[in-house]
């Protein structure tokens, strides 16, 4: 029903043909609920909005120096070998990508002097190219123009695969053409529809061609500019000792009007989150903290009466259960987990059910994240457009126990439920982190009320999370019944987020676990529902691929969504920074300002 | 002399190597690597991971990883560090003076306080002085350093406001102030630390004085009318140095290797915060340069130390 009735019913709504009413009627007649029908409508319009700034100082400079404390320190500064956030935190002080995304998940203009739009002519209707018109008179702290045979320059450095760049991935399969000095176009092999991956936000920041040419492809680690950034920020490079502090002076020769407001800049890096809240909140001595993975009790506490106060972003950010649709405990060709083997006890719906019934994200949002978190029923949680206003979760250990009745599982003499002699056990298995454990807890109390027997594990994190091919605890192995972790959604379009559980990236020993579907989950409906959104121009079809892609997952509960996350920083209470959940936290740097 | 200690640095190289060996298996066998993050990261190809393994080396045989690695320390070349991507010697280098400054001072005042309070201590064994010196020893050395340092931020820093608790290494002042705020931000860590250090080495001088004061030279030397100053520093106290000596010497590694817990606590960007942020992004080239600079100063540390004996004691031979 998504098809063409639908752009000529927007379409009507837009010429004043038919009322906002009418439609959502007529959409509630097909089956979409309300807010999902004005949602539609809403994207149906213009592509982005674009948010006005709240940004008030009227000359640059003037603010004194800015101080973030952040516990883990940037480690090298080259935007394209930023290994994390921190790194990439770091590198974005200096240098610039084409646009941002702001806290709705809308692009914002950085080095571009637009955002490139079929209004405008940046965007083709075939969607497999885009047009960027650069900002002139844009010039990088050495004095020398910026250019597009600099933007050229990045996509070929980039996706040469001897420079080991980490932003490989994003500029491989696309090709950049310069057109003039002022105008760069991307073209796409197929239909793009998030075409603003390249050159936009951390991963697409630009490094000045004039020093970096000659260390392309095998040479990129001997560039002395690798620890010397030159860029066109906001802030010129002064100082850097890895681990521990970068330093930067305000660019008097930035190319935003008025900014940036604070004459220094410095990230002091090192120690842990608690007591860098402290700095921040309690006492004042710095001025931003990011990352404060730090008890809400302990942050509400530190906020009574200090200089500063937590302050949140949201994007995508998921903490999820997810279960194991393949057997851990039989070993097919060397292999446990093996997609050609059932879970025993997991492959029937009504135990997934009973599971998702048993999770008290209420207790754990309550007793665990406090404002960080909160509790969904979704694995796609943003933005906007994109969320299911379809799926809707319930803490019932009594509806989940008849379930299980129902399903012909029985309490046995030791109150575990079994069946077929096939007994009700269950590994469950998660990263060594504080709030995983206490979470362990709160479901694994649930289960055991309702006769599930479940035994908790804890991996450390570095091998948890590592691609170790040799390590069977690895979260891609899987070689649990059920594992609890976060996936960071760091994009605001959910086309990477959601194509993990695609089956064709199922995680087997052929493809070394590499596959991002690790709970070896095969659905056509899914499978079909993301060929088509990636293939699909038209946004408000795609978000409606998207939103039937995630409820199609929560109706088979492959994975149960406990954390809606938010980012957690710090700040002392006069100072303005501008933050979004989709992107890092410098990323909009040049906006921040002190209130005085 | 200069035989013996020939001989010594000569059985030091094939001690070094064995350390080194050890510690580089050690490491290699140790479980995840330097890039698991990009496993987790969605916009790096399976493929570029692999690569960025077999271009560090990361897929050869141990042996042959441990042979470049030989090859390239006796050339001078320490290695690189994976994750900033610099030379190590340059990352080490950053991080020494830092720890210098802070382990080294608390190290001298340890000593200025453990050696007079031990040896007063000694001297007048189970007086109300002795008794107090042992108490707060025993204290000083059952507190660790990581609560120490907590109470002090919570009471100078947050309570009082006296002192920064957030270690920085580009202090903006110039000249005399530049020297007073290096000085107020080191303030406590140095005590911290030598607080506990000053506890065990008090311990350690007094039972060693107690030893020495007891032997038949030095009643001879009283008996013969020296003063009892004379006697306690220049025949008791020399003797029981050898032991405090030891203590010392060895000790003297962890002034260049920092202290890993305190860096943490107040963001001393040293040694030990280098070496713990090393081993948790398993920065294998780091780890190894820092904890084989640790192997070559015990070593050499040790020989100092049979040196001095011999040079306290004469009548400890050098054959």
């Amino acid at each position: 029903m998504l098809d063409t009735e639908l752009r000529t019913m927007i379409d009507e709504v837009k010429d004043g043909r038919m009322d906002r009413r009418g439609f959502v009627q007529r959409m509630l007649a097909f089956g979409l609920t309300a807010p999902m029908a004005t949602q539609i409508l809403a994207i149906g319009g213009v592509a982005m909005a674009q948010s006005p700034t709240p940004y008030k100082p009227t000359k640059r400079g003037g603010g004194g120096p800015l101080k973030l404390l952040w516990w883990q320190g940037p480690t090298l500064l080259n935007p394209h070998f930023a290994t994390g956030t921190k790194d990439q935190d770091g590198s974005r002080l200096f240098y610039e990508p084409l646009a941002s995304w702001d806290s709705a998940g809308n692009l914002n203009p950085i080095l571009a002097a637009e955002i490139p739009s079929i209004q405008n002519g940046g965007l083709t209707a075939d969607g497999k190219s885009v047009t960027w018109k650069l900002k002139p008179g844009v010039k990088w702290h050495d004095g020398k123009p910026f250019t597009a045979d600099d933007v050229v320059f990045n996509w070929e450095y980039a996706r040469d695969p001897a420079t080991s760049a980490l932003t490989i991935g994003v500029y491989q399969d696309i090709t950049v053409e310069k057109v003039d000095d002022l105008t760069v176009r991307i073209l796409f092999k197929n239909p793009t529809p998030f075409w603003a991956d390249a050159f936009v936000a951390v991963v697409g920041c630009i490094l000045p061609k004039h020093l970096f040419a000659d260390y392309k492809g095998a040479k990129s680690r001997e560039a002395p500019n690798n620890l010397k950034p030159v860029g066109t920020g906001p802030y010129k490079f002064v100082e850097f000792k890895p681990g521990d502090l970068v330093r930067g002076e305000i660019n008097p020769d930035y190319h935003m009007p008025n900014r940036p407001y604070f004459d220094t800049i410095e990230i002091k890096g090192g120690g842990d989150a608690v007591s860098a809240a402290r700095a921040v909140i309690q006492t004042g001595e710095y001025d931003y903290a990011w990352n404060m993975q730090v008890e809400d009790d302990v942050l509400l506490r530190l906020e009574k009466g200090g200089k500063g106060k937590t302050v949140y972003s949201t994007g995508g950010d998921i903490e999820f259960i997810a279960l194991n649709f393949t057997d851990p405990n039989t070993e097919i060709d060397g292999e446990r987990s093996s997609i050609k083997t059932k879970h025993p006890l997991l492959s029937n719906p009504a135990v997934r059910k009973a599971l998702a019934l048993l999770v008290d994200r209420d207790a754990i949002q309550k007793h665990i994240y406090g404002r960080a978190g909160r509790t969904t029923a979704s694995f796609l949680n943003g933005p906007e457009q994109f969320v299911s206003r379809n799926t809707k979760w319930e803490f019932s250990i009594e509806k989940a126990t008849q379930l299980l009745e129902e399903a012909g599982w029985k309490v046995g003499a030791d109150g575990i439920r079994e069946k077929d002699g096939k007994k009700l056990k269950l590994l469950y298995q998660t990263a060594i982190n504080g709030p995983r454990q206490k979470t362990q807890a709160i479901v694994k109390q649930a289960c055991q009320k309702a006769g599930i027997d479940v035994e908790l594990k804890s991996v450390v994190a570095s091998v948890f999370f590592s691609s170790d091919v040799a390590n069977p605890d690895t979260y891609s192995k899987f070689y649990a019944d059920i594992e609890m972790f976060q996936i960071p959604m760091t994009q605001p379009d959910p086309a990477q987020h959601m194509r993990r559980f695609h089956s064709r990236f199922v995680a087997t020993k052929e493809n070394k676990w590499q596959g991002r579907n690790f709970p070896r989950w095969v659905n056509k409906e899914f499978d079909a529902a993301i060929d088509a959104a990636e293939a699909e121009v038209d946004p408000v079809k795609r978000a409606a691929f998207y939103i039937k892609a995630n409820d199609v997952m929560w109706q088979d509960t492959v994975v149960i969504p406990v954390m809606h996350r938010l980012k957690v920083g710090a700040a002392t209470n006069s100072l303005r920074p501008v933050l979004s959940g989709w992107t890092n936290d410098t990323d909009n740097i040049q906006d921040w300002y002190r209130e005085t | 002399m200069r035989q013996y200690i020939l001989r010594r640095l000569l059985i030091a190289v094939p001690s070094l190597l064995g350390i080194s060996l050890v510690l580089f298996i050690v490491l290699a066998l140790a479980p995840g690597d330097p890039f698991s993050e990009l496993a987790t990261n969605p916009n790096v190809p399976p493929e570029v991971a692999a690569a960025l393994r077999t271009k560090f080396g990361l897929d050869d045989p141990v042996y042959l990883r441990y042979l470049h690695w030989l090859a390239a320390m006796l050339q001078g070349d320490w290695g690189f560090s994976f994750v900033s991507r610099m030379n190590v010697d340059t990352l080490i280098l950053q991080r020494l003076p830092a720890t210098l400054y802070v382990i080294g001072s608390a190290q001298l005042l340890a000593l200025t306080i453990a050696i007079p309070v031990g040896v007063y201590a000694a001297t007048r064994p189970y007086s109300i002085f002795d008794q107090i010196a042992n108490t707060l020893a025993f204290i000083g050395f059952s507190l660790p350093t990581f609560f120490t340092g907590l109470l002090f931020i919570l009471i100078f820093s947050i309570t009082l406001d006296w002192l920064p608790f957030v270690y920085t290494t580009d202090i903006k002042a110039t000249g005399f102030r530049w020297m007073i705020e290096q000085v107020r931000q080191a303030i406590m860590p140095v005590m911290v630390l030598a607080l506990f250090q000053a506890a065990s080495m008090t311990r350690f001088v007094r039972s060693a004085m107690l030893d020495v004061i007891r032997l038949d030279y030095v009643t001879t030397a009283r008996a013969k009318g020296l003063g009892q100053t004379r006697v306690i520093v220049k025949h008791a106290m020399r003797n029981a140095m050898i032991p405090v000596v030891t203590l010392v010497a060895l000790q003297m590694p962890a002034v260049f290797g920092g202290a890993i817990v305190t860096e943490q606590i107040f963001r001393i960007p040293g040694i030990g915060s280098l070496l713990i942020s090393s081993i948790l992004s398993n920065d294998t080239p780091v780890v190894m340069a820092v904890t084989f600079v640790f192997a070559c100063l015990v070593v050499l540390f040790n020989l100092i130390a049979d040196v001095l004996y011999g040079w306290l004691d004469p009548r400890i031979s050098l054959r």
